[in-house]
């Protein structure tokens, strides 16, 4: 792995997030000076698209007129007794694990004065799922937020955020997962084609608790969440998932990273994306580092990417990295392909039209995702989502066999 | 009365080494209600007829015509044939992830009458159906056949021919790797649709044990790329005893 060209003033290495190798040997910072402005031949700019980002990486004052940039829909929170006020940077929890990995990240936590802060309380259990609705008011407005999702311990419950409408939007996400919590968080970027998004994830999963995160793609112009997980906790469970539907012009990017540290955890890591059109582009770059004493280790990471129509192109890299020799499994898998022929002979054979037949297999592929989410408001969503996909896809020539 | 004609068929395919001719001029007329059954040496290209018939794009027809009722079979695209009536029972089927086994039924039944069935009448045909076939009701709710063991796949493709009721349909080596019992509720099967329907079957077969079943009108022996022998069935039987070289040594 390159080195990135910054060399950041202050590591955070006397705190809890103790920096690891390889992934994790990346700086951390809170001042964006540190990191100074990326090139794009640094390891975590160099498939991204810097040119639409560039408004996240300027260091300024955002959220100053009288209108939000983004709304924040949380009446949901609200009537679930899920909100607490946070107030200033140093208000606890925030920055219990919270460490900024680039620049957009660090400007997002100096410039973001109050978290949104949701928590699950104690030993509750949340039967409904909960959507804060974020809506961007304008493609040319800038925020930056830090949110973060606590789940205290033995609390059981699934938090949505929904993103749309269209902004130039700088997210951190910090997630933390108290001891035998069970917590399920699914980010969706429902936004127009124009917004900019730019969103760091860092969570982590106490003893005996389980996470399942996952990252919802198909609206915006660039969407950029890179989401990392630390399965601290003896017996720590973690489930990591992602779906996107890149189209014509869209770059949607995923750098994710899953740590195990404690004994006998276990991890999933299942990303899967289906591009079509001229210029879509998706990036997903998947590290797992299973940790010198994280002995009993279960971990599998793997992402598949579907490419429909030429002119697409998927970016795909695994990597995985051991530094205990006493595992119970480890395993990664990428593969890009386009439309498997052969299915569509089946089901056309079967005297079902090819753009049915297209339809079908699409949604087949993502469905193995789609079926995880369990929040049914999403998932009709997402399935109306991928039908507009479809539809404006009907017209475009299919991946030719020398494509993807 | 139907009639599915195949008139000095030529096909080839595309390798890395340039196009490779398989069928080299294949007759056959198969009329409803007929039995052909098609025997034969690994790679004679058996399947690649059955493909050719139904339309797989890797086949490139260098010659001779297919027609059912007149119809020019080879100027159809792949579901056009599924719908003008044309069934493939695949020797190997494939898996579609994702898709279950009854929204395909549903979507395929569909596509082939040209509406969709009405809800209550088809939960009812496709329960019987599976159950005429001993295939528990379970596997509705399986993606297609994901999973699937070799036999499972095989009662599969023969229930699709149950609810789409072809006109003719090609068996490619439907019997393998079915057990004793499947044999016979798969065959059992096949005769059921042909008793109500009238279909015109190409059964592509290894083995004589599923003609016990299904009785052959015509056995064909194919040979690197076309027939070189009909008869009835005790044609079978004497292929089961002598093999091929017969016709190998020929050099057909
Ligand atoms: N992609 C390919 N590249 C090279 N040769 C091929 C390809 N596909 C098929 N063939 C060849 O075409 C020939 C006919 O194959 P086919 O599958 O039709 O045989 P078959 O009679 O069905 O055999 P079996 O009894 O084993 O099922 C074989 O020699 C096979 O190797
Ligand atoms: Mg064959």
């Amino acid at each position: 792995m390159t080195a990135t060209e910054t060399t950041p003033a202050h590591l955070a290495t006397e705190d809890r997030f103790v920096p690891i190798q390889t992934r994790s040997e990346r700086p951390t910072s809170f001042d964006p000076a540190d990191f100074g402005t990326p090139t794009g031949r640094e390891v975590n700019w160099r498939l991204s698209d810097l040119k639409r980002l560039a408004p996240l990486l300027v260091d300024e004052e955002t959220e100053t007129g009288a209108e939000p940039a983004i709304e924040y829909g949380l009446a949901e929170l609200e009537a679930a007794g899920l909100l607490v006020e946070s107030t200033g940077h140093d208000a606890a929890p925030r920055g219990e694990v919270f460490r900024p990995e680039d620049v957009v990240s660090a400007i997002a936590w100096k410039r973001c004065e109050n978290a949104l802060h949701i928590r699950l309380p104690e030993g509750q259990v949340q039967e409904q799922p909960v959507i804060a609705r974020l809506h961007g008011t304008g493609a040319e407005r800038r925020a930056n937020a830090h949110i973060v999702v606590e789940a205290m311990p033995g609390s059981v419950g699934t938090i949505v955020l929904h993103h749309s409408g269209s902004a130039r939007y700088a997210q951190n996400l910090e997630i933390i997962v108290r001891e035998g919590a069970r917590l399920t968080l699914v980010s969706v970027q429902d936004w127009q084609d124009d917004a900019v998004h730019a969103s760091a994830h860092q969570a982590v999963v106490g003893d005996g608790a389980y996470l399942k995160h996952m990252v919802v793609s198909f609206g915006g112009g660039v969407v950029r969440v890179n989401p990392s997980m630390r399965l601290a906790g003896h017996r720590a469970e973690g489930e990591m998932f992602g779906l996107s539907f890149s189209d014509s012009g869209q770059h949607i990017e995923s750098q994710v990273f899953m740590f195990h540290e404690g004994v006998e955890t276990r991890g999933d890591v299942l990303y899967k994306g289906a591009l079509q059109g001229e210029g879509a582009r998706s990036v997903w770059i998947g590290d797992v580092l299973i940790g010198q004493d994280a002995t009993g280790t279960d971990s599998y990471e793997k992402n598949q990417n579907l490419v429909l129509t030429d002119g697409a192109r998927a970016d795909s890299i695994p990597n995985l990295e051991i530094k205990t020799g006493d595992i119970a499994g480890a395993g990664h898998a990428s593969a890009t392909g386009r439309f498997d022929d052969e299915q569509l002979f089946y089901l056309q054979s079967r005297g079902i039209e090819e753009e049915e037949a297209r339809r079908l297999v699409v949604i087949g592929f993502l469905m193995e995702i789609v079926q995880k989410i369990g929040v049914p408001e999403i998932e009709e969503r997402l399935a109306e989502a991928i039908e507009e996909e479809l539809r404006r896809g009907a017209g475009l020539a299919p991946a030719s066999k020398a494509g993807a | 009365m139907s009639v599915l004609d195949i008139k000095d068929l030529r096909v080839s395919i595309e390798t890395e080494q340039g196009s490779k001719e398989i069928l080299r001029g294949v007759d056959l007329t198969i009329n409803s209600d007929e039995i052909h059954a098609i025997m034969g040496p690994n790679g004679s290209g058996k399947s690649t007829l059955a493909y050719t018939l139904a339309g797989h794009p890797r086949y490139t027809v260098d010659g001779g015509s297919i027609t059912l009722d007149g119809e020019d079979v080879l100027e159809m695209s792949v579901d056009e044939r599924a719908r003008a009536g044309l069934f493939l029972a695949m020797q190997y089927p494939v898996e579609i992830p994702g898709v279950t086994v009854s929204n395909f039924l549903r979507t395929a039944k569909t596509a082939i009458s040209g509406e969709a069935p009405r809800v209550r009448e088809w939960i009812g045909d496709v329960r019987g159906a599976m159950e005429k076939l001993r295939m528990d009701p379970s596997f509705g709710e399986r993606n297609v056949n994901e999973g699937f063991s070799g036999g499972e796949k095989k009662r599969h493709e023969i229930l699709q021919m149950e609810l789409l009721r072809p006109r003719f349909a090609v068996l490619d080596e439907t019997d393998s790797g079915l057990d004793v019992d499947a044999l016979r509720i798969v065959s059992e099967g096949v005769n059921r649709i042909k008793g109500e329907t009238g279909l015109g079957v190409l059964l592509i077969t290894h083995y004589t044990r599923i003609l016990r079943y299904i009785q052959p009108d015509h056995v064909h022996v194919f040979v690197n790329g076309r027939i070189a022998e009909q008869g009835g069935r005790e044609l079978a039987d004497r292929l089961e005893e002598e093999g091929y070289d017969r016709y190998l040594k020929a050099g057909v």
